[in-house]
């Protein structure tokens, strides 16, 4: 039986909620630890969770 | 007081969850009604994501009118082709210019004969050919609005300063967006020797982002950033501006990496060269696919309340839309911090310099 592509577009979707949720809650420690480096953490945190979303929406778009 | 709440607040998901399930039944019977309800509204989501060449702001599918005005058609077909898109009739009728005929299939415009035939080949694509077409299309149209609108505000933000040292107006909003900019996406990623050169490209691209999202989210039913050929020229900008502007230890990171011994150095080349076209991708479909996925989901909830047709889920589906367009508002300005932060570190990357140590 053939697994449709949008299964797999699911999996990768999940991959990457994982990943930009595991992003969100260590910068939520790192802003606990050092509340001081907000700014930069906030920053470094968007950035690494947009490219992670742009392979999400990759997948979403390659079915 | 709360948990008096939480019982109504779990009365009225069970009364929505009933219904559904209700309708969810029905379906399996099909009634001509819903199918053809349900076809409406993915008709009306995928009009409202496509360019089109009228501005229509809503239409009365009884009477069949059409509300709104049309915009000029500039077709390149043997000379200049000049005509309303008001002769299209919404795709209804073929239009006569100089002897010429054009007719609209899928917002595409194809010359064709008297009657306006299209034929397809076996790919679904009209045979007929398609003139360059430049027209002011409503895409178009909010992009000139939106530069217009930028050079007021700015013009005018400019001039202001020359009266004294604090800006009056508008620029009181902007100024602090402006001062954002450059102290926390500008000089952090390229450096303070050489933010200069690039802050227009980055406010300018700033602003045309955020401003373009706002007005995706009007009643205007404009996507002018969820449309991939917008952000690919943006995206094409932001590359031409990096190749331009690296310096010979950009070049080097990337076909020769120092510190790494040469069979690593023949692998890693291709990788890096195609992370220099990767890059600007990621950047023109994050953009894309963000802006146009929210709008897909904005447009179904609302579509849902015709779906629904009772008073307690369309009611909640509006709280649930409304809710929506708040994280929507959010998306807006994000989008265009994202894509600029992106811009800077791409340009920070292409003039670092490095020391010997490195």
């Amino acid at each position: 039986m053939e697994i449709p592509a949008i299964v797999g577009a699911g999996l990768v979707v999940i991959g990457a909620g994982i990943g930009i949720g595991r992003i969100g809650g260590s910068a939520m420690d790192a802003i606990a630890r050092q509340p001081e480096a907000y700014g930069k953490i906030q920053t470094a945190m968007l950035i690494a969770a947009a490219l992670i979303e742009g392979i999400g929406f990759a997948a979403l778009f390659a079915v | 007081m709360q948990r008096n709440f939480l019982a109504k607040f779990l009365f009225i998901t069970l009364l929505i969850f009933s219904t559904t399930v209700k309708a969810q039944h029905e379906e399996h019977e099909g009634t001509p009604e819903e199918v053809s309800l349900k076809t409406k509204i993915k008709e009306s989501i995928n009009h409202h994501l496509l360019d089109s060449h009228d501005f229509t702001f809503f239409s009365d599918s009884e009477t069949g009118k059409h509300y709104g005005f049309s915009l000029p058609v500039i077709l390149w077909d043997e000379g200049i082709q000049l005509f309303s898109s008001s002769k299209f009739h919404h795709g209804e009728t073929v239009a006569e210019n100089n002897g010429n005929y054009y007719k609209l299939y899928h917002n595409k415009i194809y010359k064709t004969d008297v009657d306006g035939t299209i034929t397809l080949d076996d790919h679904h694509h009209p045979t007929q050919v398609k003139p360059l077409d430049f027209s002011i299309t409503k895409s178009v149209l909010m992009i000139i609005i939106t530069g217009i609108l930028m050079f007021l505000a700015f013009a005018g933000m400019a001039k202001s300063f020359k009266k004294g040292p604090i800006v009056t107006g508008a620029g009181r909003f902007l100024e602090p967006i402006i001062i954002y900019i450059r102290d926390e996406i500008a000089i952090p990623n390229i450096g303070i020797h050489k933010y200069k050169k690039y802050m227009s490209y980055l406010l300018t691209v700033f602003f045309f982002v955020w401003f373009l999202n706002l007005f995706g989210l009007t009643p205007l039913g404009v996507n002018v950033t969820g449309n991939i050929a917008i952000t690919f020229a943006l995206a094409l900008i932001t590359f031409i501006i990096t190749q331009f502007s690296g310096n010979k230890n950009y070049w080097k990171h990337i076909f020769w990496m120092p510190g790494v011994p040469v069979p690593m150095k023949i692998i890693l080349a291709p990788i890096e060269l195609l992370g220099v076209i990767i890059k600007p991708f990621a950047l023109m479909i994050r953009l894309y696919a963000n802006i146009m996925a929210g709008h897909i989901v904005l447009m179904s909830l609302i579509g849902l309340i015709f779906v629904f047709q009772n008073w307690i889920g369309s009611s909640l589906t509006f709280v649930l839309a409304f809710a929506i367009t708040m994280i929507e508002l959010l998306v807006a300005l994000l989008q265009a911090y994202i894509f600029t932060m992106l811009s800077a570190l791409y340009f920070g990357f292409a003039v670092e310099e490095h020391d010997e140590a490195h």
